[in-house]
């Protein structure tokens, strides 16, 4: 479903790149975590896969179709198979629940009589029936987290990427919410969630790939988050890594000093 | 949907959005009035100009049952009176200076006057008896008035000989530097216009940066994020397009057919009809330099 081959993306030419050669696959239904630290790489994997930047080099298949050969006016065809969840919600405050989800489909041209339809039974798998009139601030954060999931699934992208959906939220509230991507997963959708919630990715035990300065050192299936097992090679790269401050190279302007070891 | 969505988007933009949206409707109301009244002027010197203005310089207008001049003691001119006009005009001494000349009957002339006052009440009081027949010669040099000023003048039947060019001529200048002055002024006005669409685009923009980044997110296409943004902005140009053509019309009717054609009879206005010609051009002229602009506002501020 997810297909990167090679992929270098540069921000900077002078810092270290944010993703480094990475070659990795998730397949149609899987649920893949993305763990590592601030700048290792894990929304810039996103956003390419999302179209928002092109790869430096290499090329990102998404659905089978090399994203950097999609035509500008196709972009949007490719985001509605792909369903975003953030961190902050970005829910519409003046919306209320029904309408922040029908948001979603009215923009694409869903005729009234499908959203009347289709709105409910999202709100629904995301356990939110009976809340469809009440506004965004009326509700508490991990309801606001369903509001925005269901916004993504609403359109039945095969995709689901969600950066860091249970940031803002508590531990119970996060389960919560997991069950509910859980759910969408058993439905077909692929999901892969960029994380830094250990105590999940050890509940969930589902695929982890662990990115550490845009270079993929983990892969493992039914894993935890911190690995078990050793990797040769890896305590070299540790090693490297270690004593310096880790730039933050996942996004643009900001990379440190550090990088230009590299 | 998707249309009743985006003007629902539209809606919404333009009320948040409000005290822009009159300034930009006020802007391009004031800019386009100028480009308007510049083009009246133009219309009004055209009307002035009548049938004869731009083919002859000179006219020999005969006596007629009323005429008063000296010359006129005998009457109406006689046919042998008119004769012997035509032979002095044709003569080597006079036809040295001129291109050629036309006689024009009174009938010609009614029909003439009809054409030019047709907007004026006075054409209802005038019959082709009281309209001098007169000769209209177009003259090698213009300059040369004088001397067939001074040949015809004492002729017997001739009632005066007027240099038609000298007489508008002063006039016309004075409209068409109005008419420059008004086209100056229209094209600082209509870069202020320009300017103050791209910043309550770009406002709007902002302000809805949250819908549009959704937008984006779940795959709606450029056209439905974009349009809103630029039907704005051309409807609040189209209203002051139309502002300014209903105030044009409301001088053309109010000022010179009610007042000015009731001060100055001889002269002939356009009608308000007329200036209706101009409505059209300055709604598409606003539209699309509202259009325009903001598209290219939003290919800098919006991405998609």
């Amino acid at each position: 479903m997810i297909r990167f081959e090679n992929v270098t993306k540069v921000y900077d030419q002078k810092a270290r790149p944010a993703l480094d050669s990475v070659n990795l696959e998730i397949d149609r239904g899987e649920f893949a975590f993305l763990v590592g630290a601030s700048g290792s790489g894990k929304s810039t994997f996103l956003r390419l896969v999302l179209k928002e930047d092109r790869a430096t080099s290499g090329a990102v298949y998404v659905a089978g179709q090399n994203v950097a050969r999609i035509s500008s006016w196709r972009v949007p065809r490719l985001r509605r198979g792909i369903g975003v969840v953030f961190q902050d919600f970005r829910l519409l405050p003046q919306k209320n629940v029904f309408a922040n989800v029908a948001f979603a489909m009215q923009v694409i041209g869903k005729s009234r009589s499908v959203i009347r339809d289709t709105v409910p039974e999202v709100l629904k798998t995301v356990g939110l029936e009976g809340k469809e009139h009440r506004m965004p601030h009326e509700l508490s954060g991990g309801e606001q987290q369903r509001v925005a999931i269901a916004r993504a699934v609403v359109n039945r992208p095969g995709i689901l990427l969600a950066d860091e959906p249970t940031g803002n939220l508590d531990p119970t509230t996060s389960m919560g919410i997991m069950g509910v991507l859980d759910k969408i997963n058993q439905n077909g959708t692929t999901v892969v969630m960029a994380t830094h919630d250990d105590d999940i990715v050890n509940e969930m035990r589902k695929r982890v790939v662990e990115l550490k300065n845009g270079v993929v050192i983990r892969d493992e299936a039914k894993a935890l988050y911190t690995s078990m097992i050793p990797v040769v090679g890896e305590s070299r790269r540790l090693k490297d890594a270690s004593g310096r401050e880790e730039p933050d190279a996942g996004r643009p302007g900001e990379a440190g000093e550090g990088g230009t070891q590299r | 949907m998707r249309l009743a969505f985006i003007l629902s988007e539209i809606g919404s933009g333009l009320r948040r959005n409000l005290s822009m949206v009159v300034s930009v409707i006020l802007v391009t109301f004031v800019s386009l009035t100028f480009v308007g009244a510049a083009g009246m002027l133009q219309m009004q010197i055209n009307q002035m100009k009548g049938y004869w203005y731009d083919k002859v310089q000179v006219a020999i207008f005969l006596c007629s049952d009323g005429s008063t001049a000296a010359g006129c003691a005998g009457g109406s001119v006689t046919p042998e009176q008119q004769d012997s006009l035509n032979a002095l005009l044709e003569s080597p001494a006079v036809a040295q200076y001129i291109n050629d000349f036309q006689f024009e009957s009174k009938e010609d002339a009614y029909k003439h006057f009809k054409d030019q006052f047709s907007n004026s009440p006075i054409v209802d009081s005038v019959t082709p008896d009281q309209l001098p027949a007169s000769f209209r010669i177009n003259m090698k040099d213009p300059e040369k008035y004088e001397i067939i000023s001074e040949t015809f003048s004492s002729q017997p039947g001739v009632e005066t000989v007027i240099d038609q060019r000298q007489l508008l001529e002063r006039l016309f200048s004075v409209m068409n530097g109005a008419s420059l002055v008004a086209v100056g002024i229209a094209g600082v006005m209509i870069v202020c216009a320009i300017l103050l669409i791209a910043t309550t685009i770009r406002l709007s923009a902002f302000s809805r940066r949250r819908e549009t980044g959704i937008m984006r997110l779940v795959g709606a296409s450029k056209t439905v994020i974009q349009l809103p943004f630029i039907l704005e902005g051309v409807i609040a140009a189209v209203i002051g397009a139309a502002l300014a053509s209903a105030t044009l019309w409301a001088v053309a009717h109010f000022f010179l057919g009610e007042y000015m054609s009731k001060q100055y009879p001889d002269t002939a206005f356009i009608s308000s009809g007329q200036t209706l010609i101009l409505a059209p051009a300055l709604l598409i002229l606003g539209g699309s330099l509202a259009g325009i602009s903001s598209l290219l506002t939003l290919r800098r501020y919006l991405r998609v």
